[in-house]
């Protein structure tokens, strides 16, 4: 009887709502193709035998994942306390502009051992301070942390612009000088692809992120947190600390999208790198149903649409995986919704009584 | 200085300001009844890019705003459906809203033009924005609406609605049809600001939306969830870019650009943080049943 509000049932819901997603994106992505007047199993043939069909194709896959790996966990992270961070890819800007700088300020002979972690922290932290802002607009003002955030990714573009021109620029262009060669993170050696080290880092951070909401009694704070924040208030939880520091950690992890963009592919920070990554962070938590290994599953099938969109552009116009990408987001929000729904009115049939019904309720 | 505010310069002024205004007119019909007007630049860029295929289809100007309001109108239903019907969660709805028309409009304009990247030239606005029709019906909106959300019923409803659902329902105002009501009619609206930017533009480019959708959102929270003083403070924000753009354009301009296009968005940080008198959102903004 009680089982319909069962976690496992739960889980076997949402993975329900997620499948229903992925057939209603790839219908809606067979639509377009016919209209292109393209066979859609000849598109998503070659979508995936370019992706996962060759050492290349996977490294690049990766390359594309490991920013929304990051931008992924980013929101999850200030989810997790009940907080929607939109300001992923102001975060992000800044973190990968600063890792950039700071890789090019140190000296030239510096070590790796030493290189990548000055840099990649300088970006962290950078980003942890545009988090760390909107956090405390939050907690000291009332003022809600979608709009701050929104509002603060325009501002960030235009000062990275600015203090770019202002002087970090190379001249005539819009990207900084190179990184020192200590601070470049090393190819994974996949074909010719643009995989590096930032890939696994990114898994060790997917490690910490499980560790931290499932075994440490900050995680399990901010997830009373964002359940209810008056009844963490009346439990003792400092809650404006912890709305600060999930901001600022939140705004860390986008940072550091620097290492996979500035330390292990570009080695300068570019106008516009890894643009949007930051937006779809936002996708990637809500398809990983916020939880650190759907993060990572969600963010290596958006990255396999990503690369696959360029390998199949031949065929279609590449702004197809686009709208796959969201047609899936907006198909998860009405399935998920769709799904709950049913499982609400299922318990009304004659088999169960009245009891269930309103637990099911209360539940969801 | 001298020189700058002449009849060029307003008539500048206000050709930026028309879309911003549209956009958050709506926006605030949206916001009052409850509704979170993120979806505004998926809106805006919906109305900019069916008004290129009709005014290019027809060679009509006033086909081509029609079906802007038709196109934002189409976007507004989806969006609708996703926050409304099914009640999801109204952020993630618009992002993803405006994810879908950041990548459908390229596909479409491939489709219908061989270019994602822009459109062939449309029938489009002439030079003086004062004798464009669509200029006086832009103002007309702008007051009709204003008068409609402060003195009639149906403004009332509205508030009731965005502010206390649960009250409203009580005393027999049908939440949910006002609320679907609203986000169409902002979708209308912003959709006819993205005509604007089109027929203004004379074709259509991608991402020709640019951000106005949140500037339009900034200045909803400037005005305070107020329709006529949200079209003043995009009238400052059409002010600013446009002095911006003369000072480029003669002197080089003292001031970064930069700075000057991250104003709306600070001064919208502060407003939210209530350093220039509280800015309160509907009681129940974004809110599902």
């Amino acid at each position: 009887m009680t089982t319909s509000v069962s976690p496992n049932n739960t889980l076997r819901r949402e993975l329900y709502a997620t499948a229903l997603a992925l057939l209603v994106a790839l219908a809606a992505g067979s639509v377009l193709i016919l209209t292109w007047g393209e066979s859609p199993a000849r598109v998503y043939g070659t979508l995936l035998a370019e992706t996962w069909g060759s050492a290349y194709g996977i490294g690049q896959v990766l390359f594309k994942a490991t920013p929304l790996i990051f931008t992924g966990l980013a929101v999850a992270l200030a989810y997790r306390a009940g907080l929607l961070n939109v300001g992923a890819e102001g975060q992000m800007a800044a973190g990968a502009f600063v890792t950039a700088v700071a890789g090019a300020a140190l000296p030239t002979d510096t070590p790796g051992v030493l290189a990548v972690p000055l840099a990649l922290s300088a970006g962290m932290g950078a980003g942890a301070l545009v988090g760390a802002l909107p956090g405390w607009l939050r907690a000291r003002f009332g003022a809600h942390e979608v709009i701050t955030t929104i509002m603060l990714n325009f501002v960030i573009a235009a000062l990275v612009m600015w203090a770019g021109r202002a002087g970090f620029f190379v001249i005539e262009t819009t990207h900084t000088a190179p990184i020192v060669a200590g601070a470049e993170l090393g190819s994974l050696g996949l074909g010719t692809s643009a995989a590096n080290l930032s890939f696994v880092l990114a898994l060790v951070f997917v490690v910490w992120a499980a560790w931290f909401f499932g075994r440490t009694r900050t995680g399990f704070e901010w997830r009373v947190v964002g359940a209810s924040m008056p009844a963490a208030e009346a439990s003792g939880i400092r809650v404006r600390r912890v709305i600060i520091l999930a901001m600022a950690l939140s705004g860390a992890m986008a940072g550091a999208v620097g290492a996979n963009t500035v330390l292990g592919d570009k080695h300068y920070f570019e106008e516009g790198l890894a643009r949007g990554a930051g937006f779809m962070g936002i996708a990637v938590a809500l398809l990983g149903q916020g939880q650190p290994l759907g993060v990572l599953l969600a963010a290596l099938l958006f990255g396999t649409l990503a690369h696959g969109g360029f390998e199949v552009n031949a065929l279609v116009p590449r702004e197809l995986v686009e709208v796959l990408q969201a047609v899936m987001i907006l198909a998860l929000l009405a399935t998920s919704a769709a799904v709950r729904r049913a499982a609400e009115t299922a318990p009304a049939t004659p088999a169960t009584n009245a009891t269930t019904t309103t637990n099911t309720k209360q539940g969801a | 200085m001298e020189g700058l505010f002449t009849l060029a310069f307003v008539a500048q002024v206000l050709r930026i300001t028309v879309p911003y205004a549209l956009a958050a007119l709506g926006g605030t019909l949206s916001e009052r009844a409850g509704v979170i007007a993120l979806a505004l630049e998926g809106m805006l860029l919906g109305g900019a890019f069916t008004t290129t295929i009709a005014a290019y289809a027809t060679g009509s100007v006033a086909l081509g705003a029609l079906a802007g309001v038709a196109g934002g109108t189409l976007v507004a239903a989806l969006y609708g459906l996703i926050a409304l019907r099914f009640a999801a969660d109204q952020v993630v709805a618009s992002i993803a809203t405006n994810m879908l028309l950041f990548g459908l409009t390229p596909f479409l304009s491939e489709l219908a033009f061989g270019s994602s990247a822009s459109s062939p030239p449309i029938p489009g606005l002439g030079p003086e924005v004062l004798l464009e029709p669509l200029f006086w019906v832009a103002l007309a909106l702008v007051i009709a609406v204003a008068w409609m959300v402060r003195r009639t019923a149906f403004g009332l409803r509205l508030r009731a609605v965005g502010d206390h659902p649960d009250a409203a329902e009580s005393v027999g105002i049908p939440v949910m049809r006002v609320r679907w009501l609203a986000v169409l009619m902002s979708g209308g609206l912003a959709g006819l600001g993205g005509a604007w930017l089109a027929l203004s533009a004379a074709g259509f480019t991608d991402e020709m939306s640019g951000g106005r959708g949140y500037i339009a959102l900034a200045a909803i929270i400037m005005g305070k969830w107020r329709p006529s003083a949200a079209v003043f403070a995009c009238l400052f924000f059409g002010f600013a870019e446009a002095l911006q753009l003369n000072l480029q354009a003669t002197a080089g301009g003292g001031v970064p650009r930069e700075l000057v296009q991250m104003l709306p968005y600070v001064l919208t940080i502060v407003a939210l943080a209530g350093f220039i008198g509280r800015s309160r959102p509907p009681g129940a903004l974004g809110r599902p049943r």
